[in-house]
């Protein structure tokens, strides 16, 4: 356990992991299968890898790295629109650093710019906002991504254009939305799931309540979880002692950030600016229902798909990439054929390599994959 | 992007669109504080105070030790650089 002594709390830490041991084994004897766990959060998935967390966990627990990496699970279809958006003259794009790195069918954003197209990294929707003030002769189109975290900063932005009556601003938007993507991961049939550690800023803005269904409906715990490597640890052993009680509860490890009822402000934005798409394209998971929003009706002047023509080609992913198999959980990143030779963080193949909150590009960075290959085989001798 | 990085309120900036100034690990820049106000409280008494930014917005208050314990994992995890680096850029 070299790691523990990088936590903040040591001691605490050792105490938690003693105490997982116990818990692990009661439902292992029970239920006679490893324990799988899923992180829906690509930052929890970061903090699990930096901090070593899957080696320390005993062998009977299996952590499953859930889809919640937005730039990951973008479509290759909606790059190429980007790109296509990119090379009009008069438009100037705007977006994260993270989304300009992910591969298009031919090309991501930072080569497009290469070329010559005007593609700006931005750090805020506002700074994008403020380049559309400063060029009013341009059209600033931000390509907007990310779950719940991201979207009322983005709708916020839009309110504050219209105030201000800035026309020449508008949104390509690609928000995705937590529920029917948790609810997608559970209907899925070739998964196993014990229970969640739900995602502590995208429960800041939208509270507790959206997740009882999966108490209620499907019978599994939930634990709102923080980002540090204790806060990961304590939330794993709440679900523990759920699991281990027979219970299926939400609770929220993360109340001194994330409030019970979420925050009202950043709600009504939402649902000011937004309105859920019949269905969104995810990368490696095909057409989720419901899990994409779309700028309402009465926005569609600041709405980069109704304002410019977008080609919106379905684009399949490339066929060696395992992004969707290690995405559910059915394979490891290491077993993808492509994994560390074609596929690496500088030459990403798939999703899942292009940011670090992706599980591939996670474990390529602090996987210690030999010793999680062992862990994995301990694993196989269980009793299945 | 999904990281929220802690900063403390410096001063204020625009009262009416509410937009502040947070020092974010030494880097000084506009954060919309808008989902943290709240409509009684005077927008003068947040300064000082610690919030967890993301893209730009306050999303949350935080206490003083919680920031320090959150930046100084982000620290360890490398996502201050880049983090502070795109602010930077941003704020040009
Ligand atoms: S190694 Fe590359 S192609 Fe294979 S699953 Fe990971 S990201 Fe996808």
């Amino acid at each position: 356990m070299k790691y523990v002594d990088e936590f903040r709390d040591p001691e605490k830490a050792r105490v938690l992991l003693k105490e997982i041991e116990q818990l692990a084994e009661q439902i292992h004897q029970r239920i006679q299968r490893p324990v799988y766990l899923m992180e829906v959060c690509g930052g929890h998935t970061h903090s699990i890898f930096r901090y070593g967390i899957e080696t320390m966990l005993p062998a009977c627990i299996e952590l499953i790295h859930g889809p919640g990496c937005p730039v990951c699970v973008l479509p290759m279809g909606r790059v190429d629109d980007c790109v296509a958006l990119a090379q009009d003259s008069k438009v100037i794009l705007t977006t994260f650093g993270d989304a300009m790195r992910v591969p298009g069918s031919k090309k991501s954003l930072l080569a497009a710019k290469a070329e010559g197209c005007d593609v700006r990294m931005v750090y805020s929707p506002m700074d994008a906002l403020g380049l559309a003030r400063k060029n009013p002769d341009r059209e600033v189109i931000f390509f907007g991504l990310g779950f719940e975290t991201t979207m009322p900063s983005t709708a916020l932005t839009l309110l504050q254009a219209r105030r201000e009556g800035i026309t020449n601003f508008s949104l390509f938007c690609n928000h995705i939305t937590i529920i029917p993507t948790i609810k997608a991961v559970l209907d899925s049939p070739d998964l196993k799931l014990d229970g969640f550690l739900g995602p502590g800023h995208v429960s800041m803005v939208i509270g507790n309540a959206p997740y009882q269904f999966i108490a209620e409906h499907y019978k599994k715990p939930v634990v709102i979880a923080g980002f540090e490597p204790l806060d990961i640890l304590q939330s794993i052993w709440m679900l523990l002692k759920q699991l281990a009680a027979k219970e299926s509860k939400v609770e929220n490890q993360y109340s001194r950030v994330v409030p019970d009822k979420g925050n009202r402000v950043a709600l009504d934005a939402i649902s000011e600016v937004f309105e859920l798409r019949e269905f969104f394209e995810w990368r490696g998971l095909g057409s989720i229902d419901h899990s994409g929003v779309k700028m309402k009706q009465s926005w569609a002047d600041y709405d980069a798909e109704a304002k410019f023509v977008v080609p919106a080609i379905k684009i399949a992913d490339p066929k060696s990439c395992q992004c969707g198999e290690v995405l559910k959980g059915a394979i490891k990143p290491w077993d993808c054929k492509v994994f560390g030779r074609a596929c690496t963080p500088e030459t990403p193949l798939g999703a899942l390599m292009v940011s670090s909150e992706g599980a591939c590009a996670a474990y390529y960075q602090y996987g210690d994959v030999e010793k999680l290959e062992q862990h994995r085989i301990s694993l196989q001798e269980l009793p299945a | 992007m999904c990281l929220g990085i802690p900063g403390k309120i410096v001063s204020i900036e625009d009262a009416d669109n509410l937009v502040g100034i947070v020092d974010v690990g030494g880097v000084k820049r506009a954060v919309n504080l808008s989902c943290i106000a709240q409509e009684q409280t005077p927008l003068d008494s947040y300064i000082g105070g610690w919030v967890l930014v993301h893209v730009g917005f306050a999303m949350s208050l935080i206490d003083e030790n919680e920031a320090q314990a959150t930046l100084a994992v982000l620290k360890e995890l490398g996502e201050m650089q880049e983090e502070l680096q795109a602010m930077q850029t941003g704020a040009q």
